[in-house]
């Protein structure tokens, strides 16, 4: 049951050729045989998953269930969820369990999904590699000595892995498509305010932004029919029309104007990657595809910009984290000064608290228009590249990342190192752009993704293209080693 | 560009962060290297750009000024270090 798609299972669970508590003890029991191995899911909820699922068997008997009822997932630990500990990976929460639910999840909840648990994530989403979660790296089921990508890491582990057919993420900088790639599924971060982030913990607000992990491009579809909605007590989600995801899928890419960076095909492009992203593009090609070289001039200014924007806001999101609501609190702190840094200091691991002081330096007096107010220029200027390449073109599409999966401790001591793995990823979340990753390769027995950027609100065309691109490759369908 | 460990120190006090002698060093000089990073925004020539601060120029909207939530003292309180009486209590602040 575990090599099904989401799409098969929701045909499965109608038919009645199993049951959803058949289905989710099958993924509990995977969870608990081989998440040792990958350290992707940190918290199982086995006995309120069986109860949904009892209770999704139910509706389904009944005929009127929604699509997704009775189907089993895994929500990134980033979502509150009602009861069950919502720890963003981070000692400072590992004590936290919410009072109520994202609306991702309650989403989820209404259409009678079944959550299995939640998974693991860089500490409160920052990182590229899900090294720095306080509950330790998630292993890649490609090459176990290999990171996973981040921050999403956990939900792309479990979904490779075959822990669960589909997973719940989020994007600041590339966190569901870098991950994504780099473990050989597909992932999609939506436009700007397509899904609430209401209950989902935040790291830089004008940035995050929830979506689909799967396999497959049409389970993305079918997760995304689930995931947008519009939501008052979100008042960034924008209230523009939702259309039905899996509608378009079929539809020929003939004719479609496909952009290609030239500044994604430069150095730094490991050999391997761009010859498997090149041979995607053929591949479009032959669908009928236009292929249309464009430049994004100031793509190279992305990460710098990324670097002073999302610190900046996550220190005053952050800021929030004072051991006095809740959360993690120091022991015997003397007075309140004390309590206030010994709680952050010990609750908040290295990379947190590094752009925490990133992003007070650039907000300080004297700084902030040489820093924070340059970055918000260099964005309206990256923002214009894209305008300008999409009244040319109806996608870009190129490499997600630089290179395949690296090893842990690969990038040294140098953060820096770290942060340009996300250099072709970082550009779309400052323009709130959607774009998404599917697997188009494998390089020294290892994924690569093929990153699809839309216009705004342009899902349905993103997705149409890879899975028109997944019926006519296979790259989507390999699975890990020791997995049957 | 090199930052000053005075300065880390006084970022560290704004951020509300203990950072000890054994990793100032570090902090300064992985710091350092990110700000090395951001500096090459001062190439950028944004003359004809105003900034945003938000994508697409989308809007927050604005909403009816009416209590929309009920009163979750008692849940909120259930998950705090430390409660009395209905308060949040901290250390003492004044003596």
């Amino acid at each position: 049951m575990h090599n099904y798609t989401i799409a098969e299972l929701v045909k499965g669970l109608q038919s009645k050729k199993f049951s959803s508590v058949e289905l989710t003890q099958h993924f509990l029991s995977r969870i608990n045989r081989f998440n040792d191995q990958y350290n992707a899911v940190i918290t199982v909820t086995a006995d309120q998953a069986l109860q949904a699922a009892h209770l999704a068997d139910q509706r389904l008997a009944f005929g009127s269930a929604p699509a997704l009822c009775g189907v089993p997932l895994l929500h990134k630990d980033i979502f509150c969820t009602k009861g069950v500990r919502t720890s963003c990976g981070s000692k400072m929460l590992d004590n936290f369990i919410p009072p109520y639910n994202a609306t991702v999840v309650e989403n989820f909840e209404q259409a009678g999904v079944v959550m299995l648990g939640k998974t693991n994530m860089d500490e409160f989403a920052m990182g590229s590699s899900n090294e720095t979660s306080f509950y330790g790296p998630v292993k890649n089921p490609w090459a176990t000595d290999c990171v996973p990508g981040g921050s999403s890491g956990g939900s792309a582990a479990a979904v490779a892995g075959r822990l669960a057919p589909g997973a719940t993420a989020t994007d600041t900088g590339g966190s569901i498509r870098q991950p994504a790639a780099l473990c050989g599924i597909s992932g999609l971060k939506p436009t700007y305010g397509r899904v609430s982030r209401w209950g989902m913990v935040a790291f830089a607000s004008s940035l995050d932004q929830a979506g689909p992990m799967a396999r497959t491009a049409e389970d993305c579809a079918l997760l995304l029919n689930c995931m947008a909605s519009f939501d008052d007590k979100d008042s960034t989600c924008v209230d523009v029309e939702i259309p039905d995801y899996s509608a378009s899928l079929n539809k020929p890419v003939k004719g479609l104007r496909i952009g290609v960076p030239k500044e994604y095909f430069s150095e730094g492009l490991h050999p391997g990657t761009e010859e498997a992203v090149k041979k995607a593009l053929a591949d479009l090609e032959a669908q009928g595809a236009e292929l249309v070289e464009i430049s994004l001039p100031n793509s190279s200014l992305s990460v710098p910009a990324y670097y002073v924007i999302a610190p900046a806001e996550a220190s005053a999101n952050l800021s929030r984290f004072d051991g006095v609501k809740y959360g993690y609190r120091c022991e015997n702190p003397k007075d309140l000064q004390d309590m206030y840094c010994r709680t952050r200091s010990e609750g908040f691991g290295e990379e947190v608290q590094r752009r925490i002081l990133i992003g007070t330096y650039c907000l300080s007096a004297g700084y902030y228009d040489a820093y924070y107010g340059k970055a918000q220029q260099v964005r309206q200027l990256i923002e214009q590249d894209f305008v300008e390449a999409f009244a040319k073109v109806d996608l870009i599409v190129g490499p997600t990342c630089p290179s395949p999966a690296f090893k842990f401790g690969s990038k040294g001591d140098d953060p820096v190192a770290m942060y340009l793995e996300d250099i072709y990823t970082i550009a779309t979340n400052l323009a709130g752009l959607p774009g998404m990753s599917v697997p188009c390769g494998m390089v020294e027995g290892k994924p690569v993704g093929l990153q699809i950027i839309g216009n705004y609100f342009d899902e349905a065309r993103m997705l149409n293209v890879a899975h028109q691109f997944q019926q006519v490759t296979d790259w989507h369908r390999l699975m890990p080693k020791g997995i049957s | 560009m090199i930052i000053e460990r005075h300065e880390i120190e006084k970022l560290a006090t704004l951020s509300r962060l203990s950072i000890d002698e054994k990793t100032i060093t570090d902090v300064t000089e992985r710091l350092s290297s990110v700000l090395d990073l951001v500096a090459q925004l001062q190439s950028a020539d944004t003359v004809s750009a105003q900034g945003i601060s938000r994508p697409f120029q989308v809007s927050q909207r604005l909403r009816a000024d009416e209590i929309t939530e009920g009163n979750h003292r008692d849940e909120f309180q259930a998950i705090a270090p430390a409660t009395d009486n209905g308060l949040f209590i901290v250390p003492k602040m004044i003596d």
